[in-house]
């Protein structure tokens, strides 16, 4: 499967995605992804397609942005590495919304990615089976990585 | 894991000169706990000190206690950043603290000196302090680089303990990111030297001591 192919899938089955970049001349340096930006209610459903029909078995990463008033992004990264396609796959949760379905179902890899980004952005991932902090103590109040976080919060007794 | 409260409520020393850091070290002090005169040594040194020219006997017993404090410091193995590549490097064949008497020793119930080489994060600190107060006493520690002395470069992050003084009394400061064996190898023999001031009499000899 190549880049154009993947894109026409993704047209054809997601119509509410958007798919970067548009043109195939802007894709000439290679290893890029293609980014698809999808709504956070298909967040779930984009993944099972991207791994059952574009062949994306590799999860690559995933993490969050904090775009302040327009609120939160999902981003996760998965990989077809027969072919090498790869996906960048966004969501915008949108201003407040903190909650945002689970990749793990789907890729198993998902699971520590997650529970890092709610310990740093505080999104809860609805069907997490483990959804706890994993890098900062679990006594740590707040999420260090949202932009309203204020680095100088005090942490008794060292700070 | 519990949290226990802070023991004192100071704000952070913003030291120009190594006074304000001093006054602050012994409001933050917990050695002299530890460290009080049982009433048997109390009892034989009066009993010494009774008799003319008694005074010489602890003097030198002072002098031969230190001498044979500083004459072996083991230090206890524990790094927690790229320091500790340098710590490493201290220890080893080419710069060879043994020659001072320092044995790398991997428990800290047989050892006096803690070298804390590297960034204390906050999730670290409990854990960094009841490695201290596993050590017995006498026991001094060192801070090495930028990071433990006071946050370093990661001063500004959200995780990150802003000087290890703030979690453990520290005897000498080692600047430097990281600082090379030579500049640790110079706060050791610091150390050694304020090793050699000691006196039981709670009081902390003076950061340098080549001075008096």
């Amino acid at each position: 499967m190549t880049r154009d192919e993947a894109k026409t899938r993704i047209a054809e089955r997601f119509t509410g995605a958007q798919v970067e970049p548009a043109s195939a001349e802007a894709t000439a340096g290679r290893g890029l992804p293609l980014v698809v930006t999808i709504p956070p209610d298909q967040w779930l459903a984009f993944a099972q397609f991207a791994k059952t029909t574009l062949g994306c078995r590799f999860f690559s990463f995933s993490s969050a942005v904090d775009w302040k008033e327009q609120g939160l992004e999902v981003i996760a990264r998965v990989e077809n590495v027969d072919d090498g396609v790869a996906l960048m796959m966004k969501t915008k949760l949108g201003a407040g919304v903190t909650t945002c379905a689970s990749l793990v179902p789907v890729f198993r890899g998902a699971n520590w990615m997650e529970r890092e980004c709610y310990d740093m952005f505080g999104i809860r991932f609805e069907g997490h089976p483990d959804l706890r902090r994993i890098l900062l103590g679990d006594d740590w109040v707040g999420h260090p990585l949202l932009k309203s976080y204020a680095v100088d919060t005090p942490h008794p007794p060292y700070r | 894991m519990e949290i226990k409260p802070p023991v004192p409520q100071i704000p952070a020393p913003i030291w120009r000169n190594i006074k304000d850091l001093q006054e602050w070290e012994q409001l933050h002090q917990r050695r002299p706990e530890g460290d009080k005169h049982s009433p048997l040594f109390e009892s034989v040194t009066e009993g010494i000190h009774s008799f003319p020219g008694g005074f010489v006997v602890t003097t030198v017993a002072d002098a031969f206690l230190n001498w044979a404090r500083k004459s072996s410091v083991w230090p206890v193995t524990f790094g927690l950043a790229c320091c500790a590549i340098e710590m490493m490097a201290t220890f080893a064949s080419r710069f060879d603290v043994e020659r001072l008497g320092m044995v790398p020793w991997a428990s800290p119930r047989h050892s006096d000196l803690m070298v804390v080489s590297g960034t204390v994060t906050i999730k670290m600190a409990p854990m960094l302090e009841r490695i201290y107060d596993q050590m017995p006493d006498p026991k001094w520690a060192v801070s090495m680089g930028s990071c433990a002395n006071s946050g370093g470069p990661f001063r500004h992050g959200y995780h990150v303990v802003k000087g290890v003084d703030r979690v453990i009394p520290v005897d000498v400061y080692v600047p430097g990111c990281p600082p090379p064996p030579e500049s640790l190898l110079n706060g050791l023999l610091l150390l050694q030297d304020q090793i050699a001031h000691f006196k039981r009499t709670g009081k902390r000899a003076a950061p340098n001591p080549k001075v008096d």
